[in-house]
């Protein structure tokens, strides 16, 4: 049997995690084919025939499928699933909110944030906010799975020419509707897959103060993270939020600032290759996981940090 | 309108969770045992339609063991009219509390099933949207703003992206952020009137729900630790480490 890798796009461009979510599929089955569903989308269609581990595109079209809602996309799923031992998406919003439908009309018990493959029907995933891991072996015939982006690698996206199959749209769901989508447009790197994040906790005491946590992003290419406290509290929205109930980040340096480091925050960032903390309380949790710890004011540490870091000659960006 | 709010008995979210040594899973024996967070979100935000007038009943459910009365005797306290708990025993998997949700929906025909966008103890984030499913209803996952406009609800979600705002039809299920609002805590008199509301006990087969897990769980382990690392002294020590230790910067 083959597996069905459902695309996240925005009918202009591919969402980065679809790459990592297609690296992740091929590891259950070579014969990998991507669905893609959306509205005025053949140039996506065809970047994704282009990656060399995708066999075919199946391309459905179709104006209620702009905003992919999962009411929409759901039933057009289950009618090509028919095919396939595995329906495959990443475990962000977009799967999260789509796949489980999908699982509940196929009476199958869906897998959801796998970190790892071990056989195609066995699988590895984080439960209790990280705190353990549990290997799971689906009994169903067809399997849903959803997986965490950040512990696969992107998929190559040339060397393929896989076959692009044009299919028919399945009907509108009329209940639904979407009005808007306030999206943050910024220069800075995107959150889920930057080199260096830097966050800012409840330490940060306002949102003028992010200002100083800026900076130091400006100067290290670096996107920012916060913890839930932080993004309750006002100080910055909500797609900052690093977390068990927000985003997982594995940057090569994660820079907490002023975050004590709750297991809910750590669930989201403590895979980071390099971890920094500042926090002018010693006994913070945070202290335990990072690398090298600052036990320092950060209204002090921060303007500092800029400056340290002006002095050198080359920053990797 | 009538709501129906799923919650659920986890390990409290405060409780540094330990693997057992055989694999088997994790120590809940004597462990301090709360209701899911977002759940308590889910009904502060069906007690506030109650308050506003929008709502005439709201009935507080979940589905496991004998001990979860206590979750629902909590929804019971800060507002919810009645309860129900649909008992089963060991793992239960979202699509098995999402079928055995169909039939109480069936029963009790709410306009409206709220719950918490995922539980912090499996991490699955699947009941609701699987339940919207099932009844072919709409589904307005992981929001922060409820609007109710007659038989509309304008929902606002947290997305990767930011936010996103969309309109379904009642009925629906909305699955509840941590942002949704900020849950009231219950006050002893209301503690102790809880204690008299209704409670109905079914089971999983009086329902006719087959529950059987359909995944195997061959063990738990605990996750790799991280290698303690150092404390520095300054900034300027920091940066040198970062760049020349690390070399990350």
């Amino acid at each position: 049997m083959s597996v069905l890798l459902i695309a996240e796009h925005n009918n202009k461009e591919i969402k980065p995690f679809t790459f990592n979510a297609i690296t992740a599929a091929s590891q259950i089955e070579t014969d990998l084919h991507v669905l893609l569903i959306g509205n005025n989308c053949g140039d996506i269609a065809k970047s994704l025939s282009e990656m060399s581990a995708v066999k075919k595109v199946l391309h459905a079209e179709a104006a209620h499928y702009e905003n992919y809602l999962a009411e929409n996309f759901a039933p057009l799923v289950v009618k090509v699933s028919e095919n396939y031992s595995h329906i495959v998406s990443s475990a962000n919003t977009f799967g999260k909110n789509l796949m489980p439908r999908v699982a509940a009309l196929l009476d199958t018990s869906q897998i959801s944030d796998i970190i790892k493959v071990i056989s195609p029907d066995t699988f590895l995933r984080p439960i209790y906010a990280g705190n353990a891991l549990a290997t799971v072996k689906s009994t169903d015939t067809k399997k849903c799975i959803t997986i965490r982006p950040t512990s696969f690698e992107p998929c190559e996206t040339s060397g393929g020419s896989a076959l692009i199959e044009k299919i028919e749209a399945a009907a509108e769901f009329s209940l639904s509707k979407f009005i808007k989508r306030e999206e943050v447009k910024s220069d800075r790197p995107e959150l889920g897959t930057a080199r260096v994040v830097i966050a800012g906790g409840r330490g940060m005491q306002n949102g003028e103060n992010f200002k100083l946590i800026n900076a130091v992003a400006d100067k290290l290419n670096a996107a920012i993270g916060a913890s839930r406290a932080a993004v309750d509290a006002g100080y910055i929205s909500n797609e900052h939020q690093v977390g068990q109930t927000g985003k997982v980040v594995v940057p090569d340096l994660y820079i907490a600032v002023g975050i004590s480091g709750a297991i809910q925050h750590l669930a989201g960032m403590k895979e980071s290759k390099i971890i920094v903390a500042i926090n002018k309380d010693g006994e913070a949790p945070i202290f335990s996981i990072a690398d090298y710890g600052l036990e320092a004011d950060l209204f002090e540490a921060l303007p500092q940090l800029l400056e340290e870091l002006n002095k050198l000659n080359t920053i990797q960006r | 309108m009538k709501i129906l709010v799923a919650v659920k008995r986890v390990i409290d979210y405060n409780v540094r969770v330990r693997v057992k040594e055989d694999g088997s899973g994790v120590v809940t024996e004597n462990i301090k045992m709360s209701s899911n967070p977002p759940d308590d979100n889910a009904i502060e935000e069906a007690v506030k339609i109650k308050e506003a007038g929008k709502a005439t009943e709201i009935i507080a459910i979940t589905v496991g063991e004998e001990k979860s009365q206590e979750t629902v005797r909590k929804a019971l306290a800060v507002g919810a009219d009645r309860g129900i708990l649909v008992k089963v025993d060991g793992i239960v998997e979202p699509l098995a509390v999402a079928k055995v949700l169909q039939k109480i929906v069936d029963k009790e025909k709410p306009d409206l099933v709220f719950m918490g966008k995922q539980a912090i103890d499996d991490d699955c984030n699947q009941t609701g949207q699987m339940l919207s499913a099932l009844l072919n209803w709409p589904q307005a996952t992981f929001a922060s703003k409820i609007e109710i406009k007659d038989k509309i609800l304008r929902v606002t979600r947290e997305i990767d992206e930011g936010l996103e705002t969309i309109e379904v039809n009642v009925p629906a299920i909305v699955t509840c952020d941590l942002r949704l609002n900020e849950p009231r805590y219950a006050s002893l008199p209301n503690i102790m009137k809880a204690k008299k509301k209704p409670l109905e006990v079914l089971s999983a087969s009086d329902l006719g729900v087959d529950i059987t897990p359909r995944l195997q769980q061959i063990k738990v382990e605990e996750p790799p630790k991280r290698k303690a690392g150092i404390k520095v002294t300054s900034v300027a020590e920091l940066v040198n480490k970062l760049k020349n230790e690390a070399k990350v910067i």
